[in-house]
C-alpha cells in the first residue's frame, strides 16, 4: 500500500478514538435508557418516532399484495388516515421497489430498497453494483450491506471500495450502509466499521439487517452515534443513523431518540438523519399515543395489522 | 474492485489514512448547541413519605425528648424549606446514650454470631422494603438526585447489612477463636454526603462483631438515620444496641470525649479528623478516620476516550462532587488533551441540573449554604490565580443552593484548586507527558484516598496501581463500591478500613 497517498488526505479524517471499553458503553447505555420521558414529552417523542420509521417487510414470502398493504399503512398509519403523520419510508426487497414506488408516487413516503446481496452480502462486487444500479431506478434510498467477510479478513480497502462503487452507481439517492454489528465481534469493530463506511460515502450507517441476533442495541447505538459525532467533527459531514432489528416497543424507540439527542443533538432528530427500521413498532407507538391521550389502552383490533 | 494487496491487519489509523477518499475535504463545522428531545418533569412521588414535625433522640430503643430541650430544623437544600425539627443532644443525653449502649453490650456481645446475623439480615431486608421512602427522604434532606439515592445509596446500604450479616457467624474463619473480642461501645460520627450509606458502613460491621453503637449523623442530614432508628425497632433489635443522637459539632465533641466510649469511628473533614486525633491521644480509645481526598484521575493516550470522559464525569459530578474519593484532579496525557477536553466539555454541557426529585436530574443541590460558600470561595481563588474557568450554559433555580458544573484548565499544581479539597462539582485539569510524570504529579498531595487510571494497557494498570499512594485505585472505571472491598485512605485521608475482612478487624480486639 502506497504511503505517499497519505499526504494528500486531510489529517482530520483520522479516527481519534483508538479503543472502546464495552463495560463503559453499557453503563452509558443504561443511563440513556433510564431517562424518563413522560406525558407531553412522550407524545412529542412518539410523533417524531413515527415520522422516522422505515416501515419494513423483508421476507421471502413478500408479494405485491403484501407490499400494497404496507404502503397504505405507511401513508396512513391509523384507520381513516387521521391523527398520525406518515412514516418516513417503506423498506422492501429490490424486486418490490418498482411496485412500491408506483403506489407511493407523489406522497411524502420514500421507498427504500435493500441491495448488494442482502442480507449476507456474499455476491460478487459486480453483481452488487448491478443490483444497486437497477434498483435505484425506483428507490429513493438504498440500504446496502457491507462485506463483513472482507472486514473480518482485514480487507478494509475492499469493503470501502464496494461502498464507494455503490454510492457512485446510485447517484443522488441516499445510501444507508448496514454494518450488521451482530457479526462484527465487538465494540472496537463496530466503531471501526462505522468509520470506514462513513469515509467511503455512507449517508446513513445502519446497525443490522434484522436477520442476525443480536441486532440493534442501545450500547451499539452509543458507539455508532459517537463515531458519527467524531466524523462530523473531523470532516463537517453529518451522517445519519438507523437502528434496525428487534425494535418493537415505544420504550425502545424512545431510548434511541434519547441516545441521539444526548450524544448528537437536535440536528439529528429528523427523518433526514435518523430512521428506525421496524414493522410491529408502529402499532405499539399508536397504542401508546392513544393511551397517553385517552388514559386507556385500546384493543389491538382497533389498529390495522401489518 | 478486488483488493490485490495481501490481507493486512494494520493498525486502524494507518489504514484509514491511506483509504480516505479526498471528497471529505470540507471545512470542519461545529454541529453543537442544538435542540434536544424535551423531557417533561418526571418527579418521584413523595406522597408515601410521612415525616414527623419533630424527632427526638433514639436511645434505648425509643425516641425520647432531649434533656437539653433544644431542637434545630433540617431543611431541603433544593428549596430551603424546613422538613422537620431534630433534637440537639446535650451532654446529659450523650451520657444516657453511652450508658444504655454499655448495658446492652453485656448481652449483645455474648449472643451467638448466628443470632446477631438474624438481626442484620432483618435490617437489610427492611431497608430494601422501605427503599423508596428512604431514597426520597435522602434526596429531600441532602439534595442529591433521586436517581443516585434510588440506584446507589439505598441499595448499597442494604448490601452492607447483607454482607456483614454473613460475617457475624463466620468470624472464627478470619480471626483466632477465643483470642478476639468486640471493643464495647463505639461512637460513630458520619458525614452528610452519603447519610444512610455511611451509617451502614459504620453500624453493620460494628454489630456483626458484637459491639454496640452510639451514632451521630451530620446536622444537615439526620432524617434517614432517624428512619433507620425506626427500622431497628421494626427489626426488634434489642434496645440500646443502636442509639442515634442528633446534633452539631458540640454534640460530636461530647460523644468523642465520653469516657464510656471504647472506639471512635469518624468520617468527615481532615480538619475535624485531626482535632479528634488530638483529643483522643493518650485516652486508650481506638480510632479510625476516613477523611478528605484529592484523587488523581489519570487518562493515558490509549484510553477509550468516550468511556474515560464518562468515568471522569462520574468521578467529579456524582453527588455534586460531595464525595471524599471524588476524582478531583484530572491528569490528561498532553497528546490527547485536545480531543479529550472537547468531548468532556460537550458531555458536561449535556448534564441536567435541577430538582433533585426529578428522575432525569444529573446534578442536584449543594448540601448547605455553608458548603456552597466554601465551593464558591475556592472557585474564585482558581480564577484569581489565573486558571481558565469553563461552565456550560446552565439555569440555576432561584431558591436553594446550586453550583454549575465547572472545569478549570491551565491549572498549575501550585493553585489552591489543585491542592485543596473542594467537595463540589469543580474539576481542575492538568496535563502530563509520561507515566512517571503522572505518578509524580498524582502523588503530589497530602491526601491518599483514591485514584483512577484509564488505559487499555493491562501492564500499565498494574504499574500505576503499584505506584499511586492511595487506598483505592480504580482502573477503567470510577466510584465502584462493594461491601467486600476494603475502603480507606493513606496519609491525611485517614487510617482504618471499612468493608471486607479488613474492616471487621477495626471493630475487634485481637489478643
Amino acid at each position: 500500500m502506497a504511503t505517499s497517498q497519505t499526504a494528500a488526505l486531510p489529517w482530520s479524517s483520522i479516527d481519534p478514538v483508538s479503543s472502546i471499553d464495552a463495560v463503559g458503553v453499557e453503563a452509558r447505555a443504561r443511563l440513556l435508557a433510564g431517562r424518563s420521558v413522560k406525558r407531553s414529552a412522550k407524545l412529542q417523542a412518539l410523533d417524531l418516532a413515527i415520522r422516522c420509521i422505515d416501515l419494513t417487510t423483508l421476507e421471502g414470502s413478500d408479494t405485491f399484495g403484501r407490499v400494497a398493504v404496507l404502503c397504505a399503512k405507511a401513508l396512513h398509519p391509523t384507520p381513516g388516515g387521521l391523527e398520525s403523520p406518515s412514516v418516513a419510508a417503506v423498506c422492501v426487497y429490490s424486486a418490490q421497489a418498482e411496485r412500491a414506488s408506483e403506489l407511493l408516487r407523489g406522497t411524502s413516503v420514500k421507498v427504500a430498497a435493500v441491495a448488494t446481496g442482502f442480507p449476507s452480502g456474499q455476491v460478487s462486487p459486480e453483481i452488487k453494483v448491478a443490483e444497486a444500479t437497477e434498483v435505484s431506478r425506483f428507490a429513493d434510498e438504498i440500504d446496502m450491506v457491507v462485506d463483513r467477510g472482507a472486514f473480518l479478513a482485514g480487507r478494509y480497502r475492499q469493503m470501502q471500495e464496494e461502498i464507494a462503487a455503490v454510492k457512485q452507481a446510485i447517484g443522488p439517492r441516499h445510501l444507508k450502509v448496514i454494518l450488521e454489528t451482530g457479526e462484527l465481534g465487538g465494540m472496537d469493530q463496530v466503531r471501526h466499521a462505522s468509520w470506514l463506511a462513513m469515509e467511503a460515502g455512507a449517508d446513513f450507517i445502519k446497525t443490522s439487517t434484522g436477520k442476525i441476533q443480536p441486532a440493534a442495541t442501545i450500547p451499539v447505538a452509543v458507539v455508532m452515534l459517537e463515531a458519527i459525532r467524531d466524523f462530523a467533527w473531523a470532516t463537517g459531514r453529518l451522517v445519519g443513523f438507523k437502528p434496525a432489528g428487534g425494535i418493537r416497543t415505544s420504550k425502545q424507540a424512545i431510548a434511541y431518540l434519547v441516545a441521539v439527542s444526548e450524544i448528537l443533538g437536535g440536528e439529528w432528530l429528523t427523518p433526514e438523519r435518523f430512521r428506525l427500521g421496524a414493522s410491529s413498532l408502529l402499532n405499539d407507538i399508536l397504542m401508546q399515543i392513544q393511551r397517553e391521550r385517552s388514559g386507556g389502552y385500546q384493543s389491538p383490533d382497533d389498529f390495522t395489522e401489518a | 474492485m478486488v483488493d490485490t494487496s495481501p490481507p493486512t491487519i494494520s493498525p486502524r489509523r494507518e489504514v484509514i489514512k491511506q483509504e480516505a477518499p479526498a471528497v471529505f475535504g470540507e471545512e470542519p463545522v461545529e454541529p453543537m448547541e442544538l435542540d434536544r428531545l424535551p423531557y417533561a418533569p418526571a418527579l418521584e412521588a413523595t406522597d408515601h413519605v410521612q415525616l414527623q414535625q419533630r424527632y427526638g433522640l433514639f436511645i434505648g430503643g425509643a425516641f425520647t425528648k432531649p434533656k437539653s430541650n433544644s431542637y434545630r430544623s433540617t431543611i431541603n437544600p433544593a428549596t430551603e424549606e424546613p422538613l422537620a425539627e431534630v433534637a440537639e443532644a446535650g451532654s446529659l443525653d450523650v451520657d444516657r446514650a453511652v450508658a444504655v449502649a454499655a448495658s446492652a453490650f453485656s448481652t449483645w456481645s455474648r449472643l451467638p454470631g448466628a443470632h446477631r446475623a438474624r438481626y442484620l439480615f432483618r435490617i437489610a431486608r427492611l431497608i430494601q422494603e422501605r427503599s423508596k421512602e428512604l431514597a426520597v427522604v435522602e434526596t429531600l434532606d441532602g439534595g442529591k438526585p433521586i436517581r443516585e439515592s434510588r440506584d446507589f445509596d439505598i441499595p448499597l446500604a442494604a448490601q452492607h447489612f447483607f454482607y456483614h450479616a454473613g460475617w457475624a457467624d463466620k468470624l472464627d474463619f478470619a480471626f483466632p477463636k477465643g483470642r478476639r473480642g468486640p471493643l464495647g461501645v463505639v461512637a460513630q460520627i458520619i458525614p452528610w454526603n452519603f447519610p444512610l450509606l455511611m451509617l451502614s458502613w459504620k453500624i453493620a460491621p460494628a454489630l456483626a462483631t458484637g459491639n454496640t453503637v452510639v451514632l451521630k449523623p451530620a446536622e444537615t442530614t439526620p432524617l434517614t438515620a432517624l428512619l433507620f432508628a425506626d427500622i431497628c425497632r421494626q427489626a426488634e433489635l434489642p434496645d440500646g444496641v443502636v442509639n442515634i443522637v442528633t446534633g452539631g459539632p458540640k454534640c460530636g465533641s461530647i460523644l468523642v470525649r465520653h469516657p464510656g466510649v471504647r472506639k471512635v469511628a469518624f468520617t468527615g473533614s481532615t480538619a475535624v479528623g485531626k482535632e479528634i486525633q488530638r483529643v483522643l491521644a493518650g485516652s486508650g480509645k481506638h480510632l479510625s478516620l476516613e477523611l478528605g481526598g484529592k484523587a488523581a484521575h489519570v487518562v493515558f493516550d490509549d484510553a477509550p476516550l468516550d468511556q474515560a470522559v464518562e468515568g471522569v464525569v462520574n468521578g467529579i459530578f456524582f453527588n455534586q462532587g460531595h464525595v471524599c474519593c471524588a476524582g478531583s484532579r484530572l491528569l490528561v496525557q498532553e497528546s490527547i488533551a485536545e480531543p479529550f477536553m472537547r468531548r468532556l466539555r460537550r458531555r458536561v454541557g449535556r448534564l441536567r441540573l435541577g430538582d433533585p426529585l426529578d428522575k432525569n436530574t444529573d446534578i442536584g443541590a449543594i448540601n448547605s449554604r455553608e458548603q456552597l460558600q466554601r465551593i464558591s470561595a475556592l472557585v474564585e481563588s482558581g480564577v484569581a490565580e489565573g486558571a481558565h474557568i469553563y461552565q456550560p450554559p446552565c439555569h440555576l433555580p432561584e431558591r436553594g443552593f446550586w453550583f454549575a458544573p465547572t472545569i478549570f484548565t491551565e491549572v498549575s499544581p501550585a493553585h489552591r484548586i489543585a491542592r485543596e479539597e473542594i467537595f463540589g462539582p469543580v474539576l481542575p485539569v492538568m496535563t502530563f507527558r509520561t507515566a512517571a510524570e503522572a505518578v509524580a504529579r498524582g502523588n503530589n498531595t497530602r491526601y491518599g484516598l483514591s485514584a483512577g487510571v484509564w488505559t487499555t494497557k493491562g501492564s500499565r494498570i498494574l504499574w500505576m496501581a503499584e505506584r499511586m499512594r492511595s487506598g483505592v485505585v480504580w482502573a477503567n472505571t470510577y466510584n465502584q463500591f462493594d461491601p467486600a472491598a476494603p475502603f480507606g485512605g493513606f496519609r491525611e485521608s485517614g487510617f482504618g478500613r471499612e468493608g471486607g475482612v479488613q474492616g471487621l478487624a477495626d471493630y475487634l480486639e485481637l489478643k
